[in-house]
């Protein structure tokens, strides 16, 4: 617990207090007026209006459309289920800056859309909420898909027995079983949308705007910290209600469910109806998901002198790309692969740890539920972990570069500093992903351990762990997914000579020439590519069961 | 074990006055228990569900904590010592095999905690495995084992790390009679081959008494009585204890010499039983049937073939039903009416305070 505490003090509330603490103090003295000036702005109010009904919309269509996927996705046995089920992770770890392009690209100005029927999207809200969509339909079907795929069946089969129809044993049976993990794919999708910065950027224009553009624009553009602060600080509140909501509604429904082997519950469609539910996620994935990412990779071959591999190319020196780099951009890519490598293993470390204190009370308590004060405290911890995710990404970094510049603290030089920054919002998918695993984990089975001569330690190696390991592998594809994708910090303390994948798109992306955007549709493949392949060898890695231990 | 031969005088387990509340109100789940288990003994608590027999045995593997009272393991308490450190044993009653292990990965597990060699652990697993029945076992997977499987590589995950204590919650719980049966004579021989030292709870009073050096019968969160199998039978020292084993024919008397005045009439009593109230326990093998005249008159309310015998209950004109045992060729039909005499042999005068 002490790792986990000291790592959010440091490396979180730090440089994000100190940032506040710059915009709303003047000359020693808080200068709290400055929220009512900011608050009753008519513009602010519309964008904190639009900031939650858009996520509120985002994130009910993802829903809508995911939940299908992630009951295709557990429950169904089909070829290519596992280089699909990384396809959909793709999109999420793209950065924000390409996922907008690639819609602009699909729905806007001379779009794909355009061309075909002279449809166009990207003056409406619909571009933004389906990028969402795009964005966020695999937290959905890993959240929810990876626990829907371990439930027993039985338990529905035991349900239809008693007399409950097809619907009303998944209504009564399954579905409060994955309550939990509804819940937390739900409070994922809108804390993303609702924190939602480089889709809203691109394709919003200068009408949509949620608070995160906001922000960016008054700190960077307008260099106005007071405003900046403010919506900083109300973007934060409003997280932290979303997270004890949260809280509070998971609390009342974790319970321990019986989990089987994903493997033993997927079977082949069989009848009409299944066969139609198996072609309409595949049909949504494709139109979905897949025409925007080949949109992307098109682009990235469309030279100027027809297709060709020019794009890629220039990417190998440092001088085709003029200025903007003193590097090859394709140094981009090893210097992205490290950092997400060290930030995964540093969000496995903490997010483990925490995880682990989050459960060991259950196992000190016993029956009699006592212990109140401790498991208060720890519940505040669980939320704590979420905050990094509703905290403007801008703000960290920012945080960062004007809190971690001093002895003993020295680390703007350092080259960990990208990764702990990255690190930070890797640890809330950790947690999230593994806490209702853990959680379901019978407490007898670590009493056992425990009268066999197992230290509290050990009892979580020897017991939870293995039954987590699925679990902790998701965590890791997604720690090191979001590392590889994440923009909004890096931005801010990446050096100039060491970018990453992200931050190189975007350099390119912010410079005009075809050269240029033709690189950071070449970057942009290679980062989707990139992250493709570690998903799918995640993918690969299976459990160990019941005979290899030793 | 033979090292422990000359320690066998010491009580190797001792609880004094332990006591465990859930929640703030209502009655403790343990209420001051003093209890001891000297070495190579076999004590089964024998209890109703409810009657704190399970928190005991948490109590005393560290599991769970107790409001007040020690907990002595060969002479050293064990307050603040955690479950791991204990040297205790403890058979779940759903036996709680670890599902992504083998059978040999389960029995090894407490051997690996104490870093036994993997030639070490190998044997033992081996051993064990031939002792319970399974031999070959080694790497079956837990779930393709039925329960009795199931239950014997709990008992050999149990006994691999040589526990100084084993303690078994409801061992026998989900098997059916015949293994049941069959595995209590097993158990038995083999605790008293190795020397191990036994701390059983159950609610079946067959397997209690089956399995059982000393019975151990709780109520409420307390010792109702300690004796022999062969003694809590024969004497029952309170209601409860009666009424668990089994037997209703309990009612109020009052001993005046040789018989005690009760609502069937006079019953003989013991020799030597003091004079005064109390509570009486009549046991059926002690109900006898006679002619109507000759005996309490009463009707025959239902009969139950038991196999080897029957079991009528009977309503005389006044007083509470009585139960009697006869043979299945004496058994009166329902409806009957029989009359009854009582021998001075099966009555129990339970304690008063009762």
């Amino acid at each position: 617990m002490a790792v986990p505490l000291a790592f959010f003090a440091l490396f979180f509330a730090y440089p994000v207090v100190a940032i506040v603490g710059r915009g709303l103090k003047d000359g020693g003295q808080w200068q709290l007026g400055r929220f009512g000036a900011v608050l009753s702005d008519p513009d602010v109010v519309h964008v904190l209006w639009f900031t939650v009904w858009q996520a509120a919309a985002s994130t009910g269509l993802t829903l809508l459309i995911a939940l299908p996927g992630a009951y295709v996705f557990a429950r169904f046995d089909f070829p290519g289920k596992q280089l699909l089920r990384a396809v959909v992770a793709v999109p999420f770890v793209l950065p924000t800056v390409v996922v907008g392009s690639a819609f602009l690209a699909l729905v806007g100005r001379g779009g794909l859309l355009d061309d075909l029927w002279g449809v166009r999207l990207d003056t409406s809200v619909w571009a933004i909420l389906l990028a969402h969509v795009f964005f966020n339909y695999a937290v959905v079907v890993r959240t929810v898909g990876g626990l829907w795929g371990q439930l027993d069946p039985r338990q529905e089969e035991a349900a239809r027995v008693l007399g409950a129809g097809r619907f009303a044993a998944w209504r009564r049976v399954t579905l409060p079983a994955l309550g939990p993990a509804v819940a937390a794919a739900a409070l994922m999708v809108f804390l993303f949308t609702f924190t939602s910065f480089g889709v809203v950027q691109i394709l919003g224009g200068p009408t949509f705007s949620t608070l995160e553009v906001e922000i960016y624009r008054q700190t960077a553009d307008f260099l106005d910290l007071p405003t900046a602060a403010v919506l900083t600080m109300i973007q934060f509140v409003a997280v932290l209600g979303v997270l004890a909501l949260h809280a509070w509604t998971v609390r009342r429904r974790e319970s321990a469910l019986r989990l089987v082997n994903a493997a033993q519950t997927a079977r082949r469609p069989r009848g009409g109806g299944q066969w139609a539910l198996l072609w309409g996620t595949l049909a949504v994935i494709t139109v979905l998901l897949i025409v925007p990412l080949v949109v992307l990779v098109e682009r990235s071959f469309a030279g100027p002198d027809g297709y060709g591999a020019v794009f890629y190319e220039a990417l190998r020196s440092a001088a085709a790309a003029d200025s903007t780099f003193a590097v090859a951009p394709l140094d981009a890519l090893w210097n992205s692969l490290a950092y997400g490598a060290a930030a995964t293993v540093i969000a496995l470390v903490v997010g483990g740890l925490a995880a682990a204190a989050l459960t060991l009370p259950q196992l000190r308590r016993g029956p009699s539920g006592r212990t109140p004060v401790i498991s208060r405290f720890v519940r505040g911890f669980d939320v704590l972990l979420m905050l990094p995710l509703g905290v403007s990404a801008v703000t960290v970094g920012f945080g960062f570069l004007i809190t971690l510049d001093k002895p003993p603290l020295d680390l703007r030089s350092s080259w960990w500093l990208v990764p702990l920054a990255q690190a930070l919002v890797g640890v809330p998918f950790v947690v999230r992903t593994m806490l209702p695993v853990l959680r379901a984990v019978d407490g007898r089975l670590r009493e056992a351990a425990a009268v066999l001569g197992a230290s509290p330690w050990r009892v979580w190696r020897e017991v939870d762990l293995p039954m987590v390991r699925r679990a902790l592998l998701i965590a890791a594809g997604f720690a090191f997914a979001v590392s590889l994708g994440e923009f909004g910090a890096t931005v801010f303390i990446a050096r100039p000579d060491r970018p990453t994948l992200p931050v190189a798109v975007a350099r390119l992306l912010g410079r005009a020439g075809e050269l240029n955007y033709g690189q950071a549709m070449a970057l942009s493949t290679i980062l989707m590519v990139v992250c493709a392949g570690a998903l799918l060898v995640l993918e690969r890695i299976r459990p160990i069961d019941q005979s290899g231990e030793f | 074990m033979t090292a422990r031969a000359d320690t066998t005088a010491q009580e190797l387990l001792r609880l004094g006055g332990v006591t465990v509340r859930f929640g703030a109100s209502g009655r403790p789940a343990l209420d001051v228990v003093d209890l001891d288990v000297t070495a190579h003994e076999i004590v089964c608590v024998l209890g109703p569900s409810g009657s704190g027999k399970s928190t005991l045995l948490r109590v005393v593997a560290g599991l769970q904590q107790a409001d007040a009272g020690q907990v002595l393991l060969e002479g050293r308490d064990q307050s603040g010592v955690p479950t791991h450190r204990r040297g205790v044993g403890l058979m779940f009653q759903d036996h709680q095999l670890f599902p992504q292990r083998d059978v040999a990965g389960n029995v090894a597990f407490g051997l690996r905690m104490r870093r036994s060699s993997r030639a070490d652990q190998e044997r033992t697993v081996a051993e064990l495995l031939d002792l319970v029945g399974l031999p070959g076992a080694q790497r079956r997977a837990v779930a393709s084992l039925s329960g009795g499987e199931q239950q014997r590589v709990a008992l050999a995950r149990a006994l691999a790390p040589r526990p100084r204590l084993l303690m078994l919650d409801e061992p026998l719980g989900q098997l059916d009679r015949g293994l049941r049966e069959r595995l209590v004579v097993e158990l038995r021989r083999l605790f008293h081959e190795l020397g191990t030292t036994v701390l059983a709870v159950t609610h079946d009073q067959g397997e209690a008494f089956a399995l059982a050096d000393r019975v151990v019968v709780m109520q409420d969160g307390k010792i109702a009585q300690t004796g022999t199998p062969l003694e809590v039978w024969q004497r029952p020292a309170t209601e409860f204890v009666a009424r668990f084993l089994g037997f209703d024919n309990v009612v109020e008397a009052t001993v005046q010499g040789d018989a005690a005045v009760t609502p069937w009439g006079k019953v003989p009593v013991p020799y030597g039983t003091l004079d005064g109230p109390c509570r009486l326990l009549v046991r059926p093998a002690s109900v006898r049937l006679t002619p109507v005249p000759e005996g309490l008159p009463c009707t025959v309310a239902a009969r139950t073939f038991r196999g080897t015998h029957v079991a009528l209950l009977l309503q005389p004109t006044g007083g509470p039903q009585v139960e009697a045992a006869c043979a299945l060729r004496d058994a009166p039909e329902v409806g009957q009416r029989v009359g009854i005499a009582f021998a001075a042999r099966d009555v129990v005068v339970l304690d008063a305070a009762a």
